[in-house]
Order: C-alpha cells, then sequence, then structure tokens
C-alpha cells in the first residue's frame, strides 16, 4: 500500500514507503503520552467527588474525599512530563509570563494553576477546614504543627462557621466542574486544534478527551477504593461501589459512542487521510488501539458493567465487586491505550499520508521507560503520604459537617 | 491562638496574589514588541524589516535533484548532518505507468528522498520502461500566511517578520515542539544541539546584508528563485515567473496560504 523505493540510510529509524525526513524521528513520546492521561485521571476522580457535593449522590460519600485526594496527587505531577519533555525547562514560566495568546499550549500555566488553586485546594480545605482545627488540638508534635498550619489560621469552628465552609465548598465544586472539564477539554484541544495531523485535528477531541477522563478518573477510584478497603481490612461498601460501577458505566457508554462516532465519520467523510489512517489502525496500532483501547479497554468492561447493570440482583455481591475492580482495571489501562495511540499513533505517519516511521522507546533516558514508569508511580507514592495524614483507617467519613475522629491512631 | 485570620482576610489575600499575577500578561505586548525588534535571527544593525518582502519560488521542472541546495544549507546554517534534520531538501517522485489492462491513467507514486537528496539519487528500482515520469521537488518553509507554527507557539518566540520571513527567536524558544506538530510540511524539526524549533530562516543573516540564500545561491539550474517583492529588479524574476507559469501552493486545502509557489507541480506532490 505504501510502496518504498528501497533506498535505506543509515542512522535513521525503520520506515516503510515515504515519510518527510524531518518527521523520521518521533518527537513527543511517552513523557507526553502520560501528561493528558494524569490530567485526566485529575477531572475524572473530581468529577466523581462533584456527584456527591453538588448532585447529591448520597452512596458516593464513602470515596468523596479519596475521589478528591487522587485528583491532587495526579494534579501535582501533571506538570511533571511537560517540564521533562521541553528542551528548556528553565524557560518554562516564559509560558505564564508572555502566553502567546493563540497558542492553545500557552493557556496551560492558567488552566492549571485555577485548577489546582482555585478549585481543588480550596476545596479540600473547606471540606477539610473543621477537621484540621479538631485535629490540631488533639495531635501533638509536628503533626499538630502541620494541621496548625492548614488551618490557616481560621480556627472558627462554630456552627455557622461550618455551615458557611460547606455552602463555599459547594460552590466552589459547581465552579469546578466546568473547570474539570476545562482543564480536560483544553487538553484535547491541544490535540484538536494541529490541523497538520487528521489523526488529531478533530472537533470530538475534546470531547471525547472529557468523557474518557471521567471513565478514567471513576475507574481509578473503583479500584483505589477496593485496594484501599483490602488493604486496611475493611468490608467494602457494596452501595457505594455499585453506584460508582453505574456511572463507569454510562461515563462508557458516552465515551465509547464519540469515538465510535468518529470513526464511523471518518470512515463515511473518508477524505485524503483515511488510507494511512486505516492502515495505521490495523498495522502499527493493532495491539494498542483495536485489542488494547477497544477490544479489553472497551468492549470487555462494556459488557461486564453492562450484565451487572441488567442482572444486579441476581449476582452475588462478591461475584460483583470483582466485576467492577477488573472493569474498572481494565478501563484504567485502555484509556492509557487511548492516550497512547493519540500521541504516539499520530506521529507514527507522515503528514504527507505517504508512508509511516518506527518508534523504540529507550530504557533510560529522558523519555525513556524509567522515567515513565516513575512518573506514573509518583502519584501513588503522594497519595499514599496524603491517605496517611487525610484519609486515616479509623476515620469513618462523617455525614458533612460532624467530625471524624483523629487522624493519628491509624491502625 | 492570639490572631486568628478571617476567612475573608485569608481569601482576600489569596486573590490579590492571583489579580497580582493574572496582570503579568499586559506586560507581555511590550516584551514581545521588543523581542521582535532584537530577534536573534542574524539581521545585522540598521536593517529596515518592513522596506522589503522576501519571496522564494520554485520551478520542479528545472530541477535535476543534484541535492547542493540541501547541502549547502546544512553548512551554511550549522544543521546537524544526520539525515533527520533539514531545512531544505528534495523529493524525487516517480509515478509508474497504469497497468496494462487498467483504464487508470497513471500508476504507482514512489516517493524517496534519501539523506534528503544531499547524496544525489540512487538509480531508481522501477524499470525505465514502467515509469511514466519522474520529476524532483525541493521543500522548504512555504512562508505562510496564516503560519500555523506561528499560531501554536506558546511563548511567541516564532514569529512572521514584517518582511515575510518566518522566524524562530532560538534564545526564546521553550522546546516543547508544538510548532514543529503545527507545520503541516514537516519543514520544522527539533535541533538537539540547540534544543529548539529550527527551520528555514531563507538564510536571513544573508539576505538582510543583500546576499541570495545559499541554496538559491547554489543552485546549478536556477529552480529557486528569490527576490524582494517591495524592491524589484528591472524584469524582475519572480514577477516574470507569477506571469509566465501556471503556480500552486502545497496543501491549499489546510487554508495556510503557503506565499511559496510552485510552478510544474503534479497532483501527487504533498
Amino acid at each position: 500500500m505504501f510502496p518504498a523505493l528501497a533506498t535505506l540510510v543509515e542512522g535513521v529509524p525503520h520506515f516503510d514507503g515515504f515519510v518527510y525526513p524531518n518527521e523520521l524521528l518521533l518527537l513527543w513520546s511517552v513523557l507526553i503520552v502520560i501528561y493528558p492521561y494524569v490530567t485526566g485521571l485529575v477531572a475524572g476522580a473530581f468529577i466523581l467527588a462533584s456527584l456527591v457535593r453538588v448532585f447529591e449522590v448520597k452512596a458516593l460519600e464513602p470515596v468523596y474525599r479519596l475521589s478528591l485526594l487522587t485528583a491532587l496527587s495526579f494534579l501535582l505531577v501533571a506538570p511533571m512530563p511537560l517540564l521533562l519533555h521541553l528542551g528548556h525547562p528553565e524557560r518554562c514560566l516564559q509560558i505564564m509570563m508572555t502566553p502567546h495568546l493563540s497558542s492553545p499550549m500557552a493557556m496551560f500555566g492558567f488552566v492549571y494553576a485555577w485548577y489546582l488553586m482555585a478549585v481543588l485546594l480550596l476545596e479540600l480545605w473547606f471540606d477539610y477546614r473543621k477537621d484540621f482545627v479538631e485535629w490540631s488540638r488533639s495531635e501533638v508534635g509536628l503533626k499538630g504543627i502541620m494541621y496548625r498550619i492548614f488551618t490557616l489560621g481560621v480556627e472558627d469552628v462554630s456552627e455557622p462557621s461550618v455551615r458557611l465552609d460547606a455552602r463555599l465548598g459547594r460552590i466552589i465544586t459547581v465552579i469546578g466542574i466546568p473547570s474539570a472539564f476545562l482543564l480536560h477539554g483544553y487538553v484535547g484541544f491541544i490535540f484538536g486544534s494541529i490541523k497538520a495531523n487528521p489523526w488529531w485535528g478533530n472537533v470530538l477531541m475534546p470531547i471525547i478527551f472529557i468523557f474518557s477522563a471521567m471513565v478514567s478518573g471513576i475507574a481509578l477510584c473503583v479500584c483505589l477504593y477496593m485496594a484501599i478497603n483490602w488493604g486496611r481490612r475493611i468490608p467494602q461498601d457494596i452501595v457505594c461501589i455499585d453506584m460508582m460501577g453505574k456511572f463507569l458505566f454510562y461515563a462508557l457508554v458516552i465515551d465509547a459512542g464519540l469515538e465510535g462516532l468518529d470513526w464511523v465519520h471518518r470512515l463515511y467523510a473518508a477524505d485524503e487521510s483515511i488510507h494511512i489512517l486505516k492502515t495505521l489502525a490495523s498495522g502499527k496500532l493493532f495491539y494498542t488501539l483495536l485489542v488494547g483501547q477497544a477490544c479489553m479497554g472497551t468492549v470487555v468492561p462494556f459488557l461486564l458493567l453492562g450484565a451487572v447493570q441488567l442482572f444486579r440482583k441476581k449476582i452475588p455481591t462478591l461475584a460483583r465487586e470483582r466485576m467492577y475492580f477488573v472493569s474498572a482495571a481494565l478501563v484504567v489501562l485502555g484509556v492509557f491505550a487511548m492516550r497512547w495511540n493519540v500521541v504516539i499513533g499520530g506521529q507514527l505517519f507522515s503528514k504527507s499520508l505517504r508512508g509511516f516511521t518506527s518508534h523504540k522507546m529507550e530504557l533510560a533516558g529522558q523519555e525513556g521507560w524509567l522515567v515513565g514508569l516513575g512518573l506514573i508511580i509518583l502519584p501513588f507514592v503522594i497519595l499514599t503520604v496524603l491517605l496517611k495524614y487525610f484519609l486515616p483507617a479509623n476515620a469513618v467519613l462523617p455525614p458533612r459537617g460532624e467530625t471524624s475522629a483523629a487522624p493519628g491512631h491509624a491502625v | 491562638m492570639s490572631k486568628s485570620f478571617s476567612r475573608r482576610g485569608v481569601l482576600g489575600s489569596l486573590g490579590g496574589i492571583v489579580g497580582g499575577l493574572l496582570s503579568l500578561p499586559v506586560a507581555r505586548h511590550v516584551k514581545a514588541a521588543v523581542q521582535r525588534v532584537f530577534a536573534s535571527a542574524g539581521a545585522p544593525e540598521g536593517y529596515d524589516a518592513t522596506k522589503h518582502w522576501w519571496l522564494m519560488v520554485i520551478d520542479i521542472d528545472r530541477c535535476i535533484g543534484c541535492g547542493l541546495c540541501a547541502e549547502a544549507c546544512k553548512n551554511e546554517n550549522h544543521v546537524p548532518k544526520v539525515p533527520t534534520y533539514f531545512r531544505t531538501w528534495i523529493e524525487r517522485y516517480i509515478i509508474k505507468k497504469p497497468r496494462p489492462g487498467t483504464t487508470e491513467t497513471r500508476g504507482e507514486t514512489l516517493v524517496d528522498s534519501p539523506n534528503g537528496g544531499i547524496d544525489g539519487f540512487p538509480p531508481s528500482l522501477v524499470p525505465r520502461e514502467e515509469i511514466l515520469k519522474s520529476f524532483f521537488v525541493p521543500k522548504l518553509c512555504n512562508l505562510c500566511h496564516q503560519s500555523p507554527c506561528t499560531q501554536a507557539c506558546p511563548v511567541g518566540a516564532t514569529f512572521d517578520a514584517p518582511d515575510g520571513a518566518v522566524l524562530i527567536d532560538p534564545n526564546y524558544c521553550i522546546g516543547c515542539g508544538f510548532c514543529i506538530q503545527a507545520c503541516p510540511y514537516g519543514c520544522r524539526y527539533f535541533n538537539p544541539e540547540t534544543k529548539t524549533a529550527d527551520k528555514c530562516s531563507l538564510c536571513y543573516h544573508r539576505i538582510t546584508r543583500g546576499l541570495k540564500p545559499a541554496c538559491v545561491e547554489i543552485c546549478p539550474t536556477g529552480a529557486r528563485i528569490f527576490g524582494d517583492l517591495k524592491n524589484p529588479v528591472p524584469d524582475d524574476p519572480i514577477l516574470r515567473f507569477v506571469r509566465d507559469k501556471k503556480v500552486q501552493t502545497l496543501k491549499p486545502h489546510l487554508g495556510t496560504e503557503p506565499r511559496v509557489l510552485y510552478a510544474g507541480m503534479d497532483k501527487e506532490v504533498r
């Protein structure tokens, strides 16, 4: 399909057909795969939390704080892959000091800062403030000082004050929902705005990114919640998990529908890029797109979650739990495959639409396996620390407005 | 605790800090203006970019694929001498005859550009009698009117100079690579030595001193024609070119409005 004049040149990765010479080496590698993946998990986890705060889905209360802390852990890591991949990381602040307003990438600093400072940290603070005050009184030593610092000096825990916290927290969540959409829709727009690349330049891209983010974030919270309960030997709250499973299923249906629509449109409109994109999907991306993303990451979880929705009463609790966990884990991996397919897939074919280059990840090095793995593990390390101090095992989540147990006596 | 901060007070201070940060973009315009004037693109002091409008046009029928232009470019502009970085390169198109018994007007298209054409082109593996036609296409920055690379640069390090050149300030580029992804023509590369984006600058350091770009200077057949539309010479070659030839641009459907014109381009060229 993409014939080559067999003129191989030394020092060039293997390629088929014709590739513009400057495209032979992939510019964006695993770091730029991780960036939208991590950001998506942030947005998704936040949306899950907002279901409790704004939409008052009571069944999800046990995961409220977990999902916020998950969002924070991943958000803290989100800029790292971007920073690491820059040719001149020391110039990174220029993106905020002299942003070029026609560039979607220039908005990163502002969107990120807004989301971190104005949404996530504020919401967490309003939610935790009363606990911080209590804990700063009950804890001694460094821990006590830490909690006292986190109160930011606001130690009023009278009922009207706590009520105000709750109200402000709710307002921030209401602002936070569009902000979460903005955070990840914007990431989708970075790719969607590249008209030079037919695999990326697509009006659906931001919306697909938003829904895949919700899917991945909810799925991650399902896995984390169940894993933490197993680790702490706490019985699973099946009502909560059922509810998460339900939302995961709905989000997955919309996400799969949008991605399906994208392909239907591409195949039907069949512009000049369709031949190479079909070859890309069935060739270079066979394992990550068709097997990983479509089959294991979408169809299997869809069937499992769908089956639970249809036959919930007939499936025993334990089996249901396992089905949720397996589906959620597959979705988390499937969305990673989706990010890989977008970022790497979009650079494997030439913009001349006449051939493919190839990509091999190195082990060490700036964009290697080790750095990538480190960046994926890091948010979990941060989360572990956050859980230790802010979501201890014995701190059963109270209905909003009451105080949880002191965190120092974790099991 | 002796002093208890109020929520309003704390949030007010936080808001003030954020507001201060947000007002920084205003300073950006001033900085950007200065930045453009002093862009380290190699122009000599006193050069007035508003008094020129540079353009290069390509006559495909004249190109013999010798590759001297690509080599001269690398030497002139310190482009890494490996086959994955080029400011300009030559593509060879071989269009085969249609398969016998079909009603097609032309057969398969084969394209290659070994080392950008610098070492010339080896004999084609397609037997001579199967070839319908063959030609060479020099590629360079298309000098787009609506340049997607300039639009995409997050810090304004890439900019459209008032004289028509699309330039990069290597001292300001953060090396994110977004412009490289945004260029539909594959004309930009990530320079592994400077760790910044790099591309054809029309040999800005030469043209601003009254010289021709290196590729134009060395081309033995006059396939590359270069000039200043604000200061046309008598019987200007570019004006003659656009008058006498049927010209096209690359990928016009993308709306980038390339200014580099090609004469003699066949439909297979992308």
